[in-house]
């Protein structure tokens, strides 16, 4: 591990980054280089508690009189809804669930990170900080991230008032585990369920705000459409998801914590609702959208059983420590009984070719280990389209080393769960596991303060671009989400409130007219093409382009074909659709199609990104960017900045602003595992 | 294999509903009951009929939005959710008959669809330990003995769901209302709260419409995540104690 | 509901006790019954403690019966669309019977009284005064006893379920092994008193009480 510099540096470590690669061209317009306005400035370790201190107040009773809308209860709207209930703001919460209980966020298994220190293993701020931005491949903000691991603490506390049930030692204080390869352990957890019990916690203390009547809850929302009126983010139009109707609610600010886009891909661990719809239609209201190629692959997921496959189960992480992987040597071998198949017979391809790190190498080597043995057909399980994609994850030495009732007591829970999926038992055959799109790291551009580039628009949790870089450490997403919600955004929305109340918006405003009328028009659209395919069709064929070229490995040339494939396929999609049902009643159809519609827009750009994007980064292995023999190849000569996305118009190119990092409290380092 | 679904179809709360029978082919046993569903719906698109209507979301088991009333068994014939459901509980050529929940506490929205708004109304009425963020003290100020801190854990399990109430002869939730009010009553944090808590969340359980607990145990039988029983006599339990001793 | 339901259960147990001195024949059982009857006495007039006795009954019958109703009220209004298929898996027979169970109950109790207590009604058409004597000549007759010994199954099977759901509604259960020790004593106070009860009956008709 590299010393850490002197945290109070503040001279840049690191030279501006120089392109000399231009793969997007003619797909992209090259736009003014972009600073945050809002950078904080001083020593690292000082800039947040300045921050908290020269942002404008709002008086106790002026609170009252602004509204906030905040689309999403995960984490970060959850987390937000009740902070600013609390402070006495009125407060909208949407989300498109029956209950805000049920945002994604509840899906998260392993943990959070926090910088307690408890086991007095040397943890401090400072190297969580550091782990962070090292983990996201030094392509974050170091101030935001720095923030992050400051507030940590702050974040255990506050749940443990509020009844999370973390695990405990005998003694009956909190546990520890340490998680993703990093040597401390920090890592707090409540069995496999973290995510639900930080997700109960928020959303009891939201409920708890609307019985105080500071909190309105809108379930079965779905935001279509950003109200942006004299340049200000001023209310959305919503789809009462039951009646049908379509709704315009005003308020004085916006807040999207409507979290990740993993869907483009269709199959991935997220909820069948996760969209980007928010997001999206913020992004072409004039919200930049930052590095949106940026996706997490976790290797780890129960493999495609068949084409009629909705959504793919994580399997926790901590399986690598104890099962090995791997395929049969031989082609011929793949659809044998793997416990026919001899020693000699076997790759353990990870041990073979990172004899240090073997099995536990980091999520993006492990995954694309895995689709390239599967690429080169020696994949197992069923077919699907032709291809075998799994590996086995083999715990037979594990079991003939610890006995089979030591693995139980460790892994019973995710052997029974692998079991409930595949009809399997992996106790006596191998599981087969096969990489799926996890998180997204890309999201809405923001500044320190969260903000947009709308002013009044702010953007929390999974939906924005802030705090992961390239790639996202285990354990951290659910630190940010609940450190925007609970602790960043109510500090620093009020800078933005001091100067509100705004003037009172009509409901005949011209731009409410306009959002309103935009999204009535479209479920008109959908409804009466009345063409062929469904919209899951659509969705499909699209997640396969996005995978094939989009995915753990790309190329210039896959790239551009992906892009001329999505064009095609989204024309074909407004035409040929068929959505049937009503406009003004629960249509499970129509909503898909609005989301699939803007997961079309989002792929294209996410494709370009990535063409522009010539090196290997986080978790994106760029064919054109290795080494001699295979490695990922960083280019922070040319790459370290932020890409950060404008819209520019229906049919016309995007526009890249790059935002340089820069880094003064640390040092850049390429990676290495071999 | 094939089957044969009668499944309940309802276009809009107002409007009376009936049962339907479809067939769906061609269906794999690593399908999952709601990828069935989703085959059917292909199918009903395909031929210009509305999809049947149902909830779901994360499918794998922990957000709780999804829950069908499968062959008069709350989530289907296994211990787990809807979504983890698999079609290889099942034998070529079943008759499968699903409906939705089935409470008026939980009014049929549309199809298989139906509102659970009144748990969010139960948890509102006193579901919380109330700390406003920021006045939290450092986490280690109070241990939590660990047993309890397990207890607590395993109640905290529930994910709303509704199929205790779905199973219940009574209608009752106080499967799901005992899971609150022992996760919160067994930590230390929990117990300034604890007396109006459970008087408070009692009372809109029933003003909800709910059915009242005659300790049939259909509930926990039908519950994915486990919730023992124990849970609802810690509720009564605590509310006896909050009834004598006043709030 | 559940102190009510405890207190039946109390008096039945004690109620089967004294069915029980039977066996001790005519004197014994006779003894015990004006015993009943002049217990407490001078400070209490005769029959009073029976009447304080009667009059905790009556209330908790109300009181029983009033929550058992209002419970099938609101159990009715909760579900008002009723399954096409349901099926059960948690629950005992006797649990879900509880309510048409207490109905036989009560329908049982009605006729009891008619019979022993307030008409006398003697099937054999013997004297009605000796209550010993009344017992018997009774239960000589087979459809008597039939009849006592459904009412006893309709009462194990209500108390089967209702020991153990009166200890889980008084919150004495919040544990796995309180919960099944509870339910040990469903069994229990189950068979005991439903058992008690028919060995009269049983044992009459049998000849071996006369
Ligand atoms: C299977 C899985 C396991 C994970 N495990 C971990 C882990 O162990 N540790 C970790 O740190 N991270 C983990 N993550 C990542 C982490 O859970 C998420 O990044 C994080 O919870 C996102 O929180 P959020 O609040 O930003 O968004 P979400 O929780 O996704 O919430 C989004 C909210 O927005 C609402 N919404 C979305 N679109 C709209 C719309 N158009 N209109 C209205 N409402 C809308 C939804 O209803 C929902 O309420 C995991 C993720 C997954 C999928
Ligand atoms: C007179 C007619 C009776 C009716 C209509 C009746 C009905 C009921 C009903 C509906 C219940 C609710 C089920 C429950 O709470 O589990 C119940 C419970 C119970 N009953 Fe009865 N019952 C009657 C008589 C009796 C008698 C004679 C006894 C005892 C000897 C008795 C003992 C109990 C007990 C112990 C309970 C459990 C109480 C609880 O769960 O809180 N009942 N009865
Ligand atoms: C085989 C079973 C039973 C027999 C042989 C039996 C017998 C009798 C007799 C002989 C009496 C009159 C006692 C007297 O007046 O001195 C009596 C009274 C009574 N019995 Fe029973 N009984 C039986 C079961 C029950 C049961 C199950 C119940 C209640 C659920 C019950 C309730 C009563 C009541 C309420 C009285 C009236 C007591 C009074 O005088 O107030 N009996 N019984
Ligand atoms: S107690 Fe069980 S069945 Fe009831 S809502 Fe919770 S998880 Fe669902
Ligand atoms: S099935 Fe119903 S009666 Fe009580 S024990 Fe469960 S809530
Ligand atoms: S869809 Fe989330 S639990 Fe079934």
């Amino acid at each position: 591990m590299a010393s850490p510099i002197d945290p109070s540096h503040s001279t840049p470590t690191n030279e501006p980054p120089v392109q000399v690669s231009d793969d997007a061209q003619g797909y992209y317009v090259p736009g003014e280089p972009l600073v945050d306005p809002r950078t904080p400035t001083g020593p690292i370790k000082d800039r947040w508690t300045t921050r908290k201190f020269e942002n404008r107040l709002v008086n106790p009773a002026n609170r009252r009189k602004l509204s906030i809308i905040i689309v999403g209860t995960g984490l970060a709207g959850g987390a937000a809804a009740a902070t600013l209930g609390e402070a006495g703001y009125n407060v909208k919460s949407f989300c498109y669930q029956d209950s805000p209980r049920r945002a994604h966020s509840i899906a998260a298994q392993g943990g959070i990170n926090a910088a307690k220190n408890y086991k007095e293993d040397g943890d401090s701020t400072h190297r969580l900080f550091y782990d962070t931005v090292k983990g996201g491949d030094y392509r974050s903000r170091e101030s935001n991230v720095y923030r992050l691991a400051e507030v940590s603490a702050n974040i255990i506390d506050q749940c443990v008032a509020q009844g999370v049930p973390f695990a405990r030692e005998y003694g009956g204080l909190l546990d520890n585990r340490s998680f993703g390869g990093v040597q401390v352990s920090r890592t707090f957890y409540a069995r496999g369920q973290t995510g639900q019990q930080l997700l109960i916690g928020a959303y009891q203390a939201m409920e708890r705000q609307v019985a105080a009547g500071t909190v309105t809850e809108y379930t079965r929302h779905e935001m279509l459409e950003l109200i942006v009126a004299d340049g200000r983010a001023r209310g959305i139009i919503a789809r009462n998801m039951v009646t049908g109707e379509i709704e315009t609610h005003l308020a004085d600010v916006v807040v999207l914590a409507s979290g990740g886009y993993g869907n483009v891909f269709y199959l991935s661990t997220n909820a069948m609702g996760s969209n980007v719809t928010a997001t999206w239609r913020a992004h072409r209201k004039g919200a930049y959208f930052a590095n949106p190629c940026y996706t997490q692959i976790h290797p780890t997921c129960i493999p495609v059983s068949g084409s009629h496959q909705s959504k793919l189960t994580l399997m926790s992480e901590s399986l690598r420590n104890d099962g090995r992987i791997w395929v049969p040597k031989k082609k011929a071998d793949c659809d044998k009984d793997p416990r026919q198949i001899p020693e000699q017979d076997r790759d353990y391809y990870l041990e073979r070719i990172y004899p240090s790190f073997g099995n536990l190498v980091p999520r993006d080597i492990a995954s694309r280990g895995a689709k390239n043995v599967c690429d080169e057909g020696r994949g197992v399980g069923p077919e699907v389209d032709g291809v075998r994609r799994g590996v086995y994850l083999d715990f037979a030495d594990s079991i003939a080393r610890l006995g089979e009732d030591a693995v139980r007591e460790k892994y019973g829970n995710l052997f029974d769960m692998y079991k409930q999926i595949t009809g399997e038992n992996p106790y006596e055959v191998p599981m087969r596991i096969y990489p799926a799109v996890h998180y997204t790291m890309g999201g809405l551009w923001v500044d320190y303060d969260l903000q947009s580039s709308i002013p009044g628009l702010f953007v929390t949790g999974e939906a924005n671009f802030s705090d992961h870089g390239a790639n996202r450490l285990g354990a951290s997403a659910l630190m940010q989400g609940l450190a925007d919600g609970y602790f960043v955004l109510p500090n620093t929305i009020r800078e933005y409130l001091a100067d509100g109340p705004f003037d009172a918006l009509d409901e005949s405003h011209p731009a409410v007219a306009e959002a309103k009328k935009s999204v009535e028009d479209r479920v008109q659209h959908f409804l009466s093409t009345n063409g062929t395919r469904s919209v899951d069709s659509y969705h499909r064929e699209l997640g396969n382009i996005m995978w094939e070229y989009c995915g753990m490995e790309r190329t210039e040339d896959g790239l551009k074909k992906a892009i001329d494939l999505i064009r095609g396929l989204r024309e074909d999609f407004w035409r040929n659709v068929k959505v049937l049902g009503t406009a003004d009643s629960l249509n499970q159809s129509l909503e898909k199609a609005g989301r699939v519609a803007d997961f079309f827009e989002l792929g294209e750009l996410m494709c370009i990104d990535a063409l522009n994007r010539r090196e290997s980064c986080g978790g994106h292995f760029r064919a054109e960017s290795q080494t001699e023999d295979g490695e990922a190849l960083r280019h922070d000569d040319q790459f370290a900045y932020v890409a950060a996305w404008e819209f520019g118009g229906d049919g016309a190119q995007p526009v890249l602003h790059k935002e340089d990092l820069v880094y003064t409290a640390i040092e850049m380092k390429q990676r290495s595992y071999k | 294999m094939k089957v044969t679904l009668k499944i309940w179809r309802q276009p809009d709360a107002a409007s009376p509903g009936a049962m339907h029978t479809y067939e769906v082919d061609k269906v794999s046993e690593d399908m999952s009951f709601l990828e069935m569903l989703d085959v059917l719906n292909e199918q009903l698109n395909a031929q210009g009929e509305d999809p049947v209507a149902f909830d779901s979301d994360c499918r794998e088991g922990i957000c709780g939005m999804c829950g069908l009333m499968i062959n008069g068994q709350a989530h289907g014939p296994e211990v787990t959710t809807t979504c983890q459901l698999h079609m290889r509980s099942f034998k070529d050529g079943d008759e499968i008959v699903v409906e939705p929940w089935r409470s008026d506490a939980f009014p049929v929205l549309k199809d298989l669809v139906v509102d659970r708004g009144a748990l969010d109304r139960i948890i509102q009425a006193g579901g919380f330990i109330s700390v406003n963020t920021g006045s939290a003290p450092e986490a280690h100020s109070v241990p939590v003995p660990r047993d309890d801190a397990v207890r607590a854990f395993s109640a905290a399990a529930c994910i709303g769901c509704g199929a205790c109430v779905a199973a219940c002869p009574n209608g009752s939730a106080s499967l799901f209302l005992g899971a609150k009010i022992t996760h919160l009553g067994e930590l230390p944090q929990g117990q300034p709260e604890r007396h109006s808590r459970v008087v408070d969340m009692v009372a809109q359980h029933d003003h909800e419409g709910f059915g009242g607990c005659t300790n049939i145990g259909e509930c926990t039988a039908a519950c994915p995540k486990e919730i023992p029983l124990d849970v609802i006599s810690q509720l009564n339990r605590d509310l006896r104690t909050a009834l004598v001793h006043g709030r | 509901m559940a102190v009510s339901g405890l207190l039946f259960i109390a008096f039945v147990l004690m109620h089967m006790y004294g069915n029980l001195k039977a066996f001790g024949g005519h004197d014994s059982y006779n003894t015990y019954a004006e015993h009943l009857r002049t217990f407490g006495e001078p400070i209490l007039p005769r029959e009073g403690l029976l009447w304080i006795l009667r009059l905790g009954l009556i209330v908790a019958l109300i009181a029983h019966v009033a929550s058992a109703l209002a419970l099938w009220h609101r159990a009715g209004t909760a579900r008002s669309t009723k399954y096409v298929a349901k099926k059960n898996l948690g629950s005992s027979f006797s649990s879900r019977t509880m309510r048409w169970g207490g109905i036989t109950l009560l329908l049982f109790v009605v006729w009891h009284l008619l019979h022993f207590t307030i008409v006398k009604i003697n099937p054999a058409g013997g004297a009605t005064n000796d209550p010993y004597n009344l017992l018997v000549d009774s239960f000589q007759e087979w459809w008597m006893t039939i009849l006592y010994l459904v009412a006893m199954a309709a009462l194990g099977l209500h108390l089967h379920h209702g020991t153990w759901s009166s200890l889980q509604t008084l919150g004495w259960t919040s544990s796995a092994a309180a919960r099944t020790r509870a339910k040990v004593a469903g069994w229990v106070v189950a068979i005991v008193i439903a058992g008690g009860f028919s060995l009269v009956p049983l044992f009459v008709l049998f000849g071996v009480i006369d």
